[in-house]
């Protein structure tokens, strides 16, 4: 400044430069700080991963379920056309234009809401919807719709309608249908699918498996004879995360695990079974002396027990066949547990008193001595916190619903080195793995929310969400046309049936149930 | 600090030492933080801008949730944020076109308080810095890049010093004890 002689063009002085440079150093500070924590984190888990021999991407054991392109059409025929054969019809690729219209107008408004776009995506699975049968008219009606609908999945072009048949076994004799999807109440399961599986019909079946002890070992003995391809609804085993717990169970992470919880809360009228009667449903409409044929106790005509069935043991299972059959089936897919040797169980309408026989309120313990742990369930149907399902290991735990989480016991023998160098810090997650984390997609309804949460609405493949129904139907046609075995097969599904009547039992008998795994009867 | 001539024209105001000196700091830091948030977002394959956009709220939350609802809107906003980010910081951290970059950097910013304002009543999914009912640390740090436009110290601390055009022709600086430089002024010495 005191300068005032000849100098050479400001900006080019060493002073200057220096000035010009004054936050390069800074920004090399920035760099060096960088590198550092990148460093100690991309080592971190470098360690990690290879102790414990996971891999970060999707779950390895997903098959593959469309072999491309199916070459023959399959001819179907759907029996029960009540919410959940609407829901397994619209994922094998033919939605009611209601449906479509209702979808459309629900993304307009929340463009969150990709059910329509979920449901264009699916694959084209190559089938036709031939049969239909339901005692309800406006079901049967509904059916047809759809059976014919024209907006479908893949650009597939329309259908000629379905035909309808006012008893199952017409339509099993018709020749219309090479496979069927059974959604009926659970006391038509075992009847249904015997008299598919005896003409070579292919079947799909609802949960659970059947309605009584006889009927899984009818049911088991002649499905198992007639080798056709059979596949029960359990869609927990299409789930992308519930198959990356499978690899992480396999990889031993949790050490040895001894309790098993597998929880549901609802807190909702519909999740209670309450639902809706519709307006046209009446002995002119419904079909109900036929509709009652298999069920425990025959009752004068009512629309109660019509559209709330699962309100009562008589055409179903209650909270063990309804729900715990879920939970059940997706612990037994990633720990392969099988029958267990014994179950207390008990419960009571402590909510819902609306005249139902089924408990709203419902917990089960089962024991398996020879795998060294509890399987505990635990159900409300009046709370509606969710409390996941939670696998208790003496080295880690693990959480599964939507997404899946792992954590560090902070008294674990094998963690102990990892856990007092720092790696690995108990009480915050090992890792969690997101399915579809590229993008979330802000699921919109609460109860939308517990299903997906549950895994049991969408799962991801390759980051793209999917529908796990629909996975599951794919499966079983791609079984049908290339050989090889369901994922849900009759082996597992008797499992399920037997593990869910063992706590029916105990409930209603008061006493613990135990399993003669030799003469194979509960008792 | 003092003005000289027309109070309008950028680059005329006359400061201590210190305040230059926090003037840079200022710029140094926002700069840090820009970069480093850019940095993180470019070398995580798991982060997505969908899930901010997602839980939307006010006046033009219908806009941001369909934008977070398309894939290829996502895309292209993942792209511009993480590449935004990072080149704001390093420009503003190594003083080069630093006019441009606090523009981009208040634009930006007022588009993520825009999409999630912390006004009161409205609770968000994810953990978010303090909500002081409108004002957040993302208005803060806009108003801070306000000041780092209104007064650049870069043309003479940063390599926009060898991009100035002109070196203004000025009468001999009378030092004043308390004046150590005018802010932007290539120094003749």
């Amino acid at each position: 400044m005191s300068d005032e002689k000849e100098a050479p063009r400001g900006r080019w002085t060493r002073r200057g430069f220096l000035e010009a440079m004054v936050s390069v150093p800074v920004f090399g500070g920035f760099v060096a700080a960088y590198l550092d924590k990148k460093t100690a984190d991309d080592l971190k888990r470098k360690v990690l991963m290879e102790e414990l021999g996971v891999s970060e991407g999707s779950p390895a054991f997903i098959r593959n379920a469309i072999s491309n392109p199916p070459s023959n059409r399959l001819r179907v025929g759907i029996i029960g056309y009540g919410g959940e054969g609407e829901s397994l019809v619209r994922h094998a690729g033919f939605a009611h234009p209601d449906w479509i219209r209702d979808a459309r107008r629900r993304n307009r408004d929340d463009p969150r809401d990709k059910e329509l776009e979920v449901y264009l995506g699916q694959s084209d699975l190559n089938i036709a919807i031939t049969g239909v049968c339901d005692v309800f008219d406006v079901r049967a009606e509904r059916a047809i719709a759809a059976s014919a609908v024209a907006e479908r999945p893949g650009g597939a072009g329309p259908n000629p309608p379905a035909k309808r048949f006012r008893r199952y076994t017409d339509m099993l004799d018709s020749g219309d249908v090479d496979a069927v999807i059974i959604a009926t109440p659970d006391c038509w399961h075992s009847r249904m699918s015997i008299d598919a599986a005896s003409r070579g019909i292919h079947v799909y079946c609802e949960k659970c498996m059947t309605r009584t002890e006889e009927e899984a070992h009818a049911m088991y003995r002649d499905v198992k004879a007639s080798g056709i391809v059979f596949q029960l609804g359990h869609q927990n085993r299409q789930s992308e995360s519930h198959l990356k717990a499978r690899e992480i169970i396999d990889a031993d992470i949790l050490g040895p695990i001894t309790l098993v919880e597998a929880t549901t809360n609802r807190n909702t009228p519909w999740g209670a079974w309450v639902w809706d009667i519709h307006e046209k449903g009446g002995p002119q409409t419904i079909d109900w002396e036929h509709f009652q044929e298999a069920a425990a106790n025959k009752v004068p005509f009512s629309l109660e027990r019509f559209f709330r069935w699962r309100c009562w043991f008589d055409y179903g299972t209650g909270l063990a066949g309804d729900l715990l059959s879920h939970e059940y089936d997706a612990v037994n897919m990633v720990l392969g547990l099988g029958i267990p040797k014994s179950v207390a169980a008990s419960g009571g309408i402590y909510y819902f008193k609306d005249g139902r026989d089924v408990p709203d309120v419902f917990q089960a313990v089962y024991e398996y001595p020879d795998r060294d742990l509890t399987f505990v369930y635990s159900a409300t149907l009046a709370n509606g916190h969710d409390r996941g399902l939670m696998f208790m290991g003496h080295d880690a735990s693990m959480r599964v619903s939507g997404d899946l989480t792992v954590l560090a016991d902070g008294a674990s023998t094998r963690f102990k080195d990892r856990i007092e160098d720092g790696t690995i810090r108990p009480g915050q997650p090992m890792f969690t793995y997101q399915p579809g984390f590229r993008g979330i997609d802000a699921v919109t309804s609460a109860t939308a929310a517990y299903f997906a949460s549950r895994g049991l609405l969408y799962t991801y493949r390759g980051g793209r969400r999917v529908s796990a129904y629909h996975l599951l139907i794919a499966e079983w046609l791609d079984v049908i046309r290339n050989g090889g075995e369901t994922c849900s097969n009759i082996e597992h599904g008797f499992e399920e049936a037997i593990t869910c009547h063992m706590a029916t039992r105990s409930l209603l008998e008061e006493r613990r149930v135990t399993w003669d795994p030799v003469a194979r009867r509960i008792i | 600090m003092h003005y000289s001539g027309d109070t309008m024209t950028p680059g005329s105001l006359r400061a201590s030492a210190f305040q230059v000196s926090a003037l840079i700091a200022l710029r140094l830091l926002i700069g840090w933080h820009f970069l480093y948030e850019g940095i993180t977002k470019l070398t995580s394959p798991y982060w997505s801008s969908s899930g901010y956009l997602a839980d939307s709220k006010w006046l033009f939350d219908d806009l941001f949730i369909a934008l977070g609802s398309s894939t290829t809107a996502v895309t292209v906003i993942d792209y511009l944020n993480m590449w935004g980010l990072t080149l704001i910081g390093l420009c503003l951290l190594l003083g080069l076109f630093v006019r441009a970059a606090s523009v981009a950097g208040i634009a930006l910013l007022a588009l993520y308080w825009l999409a999630a304002p912390p006004f009161a009543g409205y609770t968000y999914g994810m953990p978010s810095e303090g909500s002081y009912l409108i004002v957040n640390k993302v208005l803060i740090e806009l108003g801070a890049l306000l000041v780092v436009f209104a007064v650049p110290t870069s043309q003479r601390f940063g390599l926009d010093r060898f991009l100035a055009r002109h070196s203004q022709a000025k009468p001999p600086v009378h030092t004043q004890p308390a004046v150590v430089a005018e802010v932007n002024e290539p120094v003749r010495a």
